[in-house]
């Protein structure tokens, strides 16, 4: 018997990165600017996009969100509240969107069209873990920690936060009842992430909503 | 934990592969996996023998080759390893660093095998 080494340089994830490029592709030919909104389960993840999808729609713009959980459809049904269109995915047990279940769900969504579409919201299952290996083919990752969930996130999941273009703190309004040492959490992801944006914000109050939605709007002019 | 979805996109890969080499064992599977890949390398090795089970890979070694993080400095003009994966600064000078060169890998970087009868 011989034994031989075969070179196969091969990524694990090489379908799932293939299939997010072709996504990638059209998202850009439709002109759509979509985001990844990646936290742990409990940040408030679907408030701050209900806040989000509400204060786009009264500005005019054309919004959808896709939303990713193992079950139940209670956050389509709280986010389609905002009078956009909305599509739930289960995972059923996976914990993580990935490009494939994003592509199936675009497909034959009654009334959307990517063309017809200025942002494309992705709520990904609760986890801060395992979606910063999956690329959507989104052009905004977007990594949320909520004011009750310790300043130390960032540092505990660093391939997460370090694989984002933007950070939202959520629960400002309820920062000083938990304590929240703010320096410290903003240190820590400058320490992981240096120079990324940060949005200090409250769905409730409407903290740092504007901020963000001006970032938005420039970052979709850079989309088209 | 997507431990288990990963080792099957390897079995995957190795098996297609392996049509060029009809009737081979796999003894051995390298990876290359970058400290920001969010695999956990013990969890891949537990999962190998399930996913390998029936398939050439049975009884193979899954053996993970960790790539540590390299971030590209601009004021020392110079691509630096980080120790680790708490502070994106300069190990040599402490400046933030923000353009990651290696550290997210998720690779097969090679396979052994033992050709099969018809190979001999």
């Amino acid at each position: 018997m011989t034994t031989r080494i075969v070179e196969l340089r091969r990524g694990i994830l090489k379908k799932n990165d293939e299939l997010a490029a072709g996504l990638r592709a059209s998202y850009a030919a439709a002109g759509v600017l979509v985001l990844n909104l990646v936290s742990s389960p409990g940040t408030g993840k679907t408030a701050f996009l209900e806040r989000t999808l509400k204060e786009l729609r009264e500005r005019g713009a054309r919004v959808a969100a896709l939303v990713g959980d193992l079950e139940t459809d209670n956050d389509a049904r709280r986010l389609a509240a905002s009078g956009a269109p909305v599509r739930q995915i289960n995972t059923h047990g996976i914990c993580h969107l990935d490009a494939e279940m994003i592509g199936k769900h675009l497909l034959g969504w009654e009334g959307v069209e990517l063309g017809g579409l200025d942002y494309l919201f992705i709520e990904n299952v609760g986890n801060l873990v395992c979606p910063s290996s999956y690329d959507l083919g989104e052009k905004i990752r977007v990594a949320l920690l909520s004011v009750t969930e310790g300043e130390d996130k960032p540092l505990k999941y660093p391939t997460l936060f370090n694989s984002a273009d933007a950070a939202v703190i959520t629960k400002m309004d309820i920062a000083e009842p938990c304590g929240f040492d703010r320096e410290l959490a903003l240190r820590n992801i400058n320490e992981i992430r240096p120079g990324i944006r940060i949005f200090e914000t409250s769905a409730k109050t409407g903290a740092g909503v504007e901020e963000w939605l001006g970032y938005l709007a420039k970052a979709r002019e850079g989309a088209e | 934990m997507h431990e288990l979805s990963i080792v099957s996109s390897i079995v995957d890969t190795v098996t297609e592969s392996l049509s060029a080499y009809p009737g081979a064992k796999v003894l051995e599977v390298r990876l290359r996996v970058g400290a920001l890949a969010s695999v956990v390398v013990e969890s891949l090795e537990f999962c190998w023998g399930i996913a390998a089970e029936g398939t050439a890979m049975e009884g193979s070694k899954l053996v993970v080759h960790v790539l540590p993080v390299v971030m590209r400095c601009v004021p020392c003009a110079a691509d630096v390893e980080l120790e680790g994966v708490q502070s994106f600064r300069c190990p040599r000078c402490g400046e933030p660093c923000s353009d990651l060169r290696q550290g997210r890998e998720l690779e097969i970087e090679s396979i052994e095998i033992e050709d099969g009868e018809e190979q001999k």
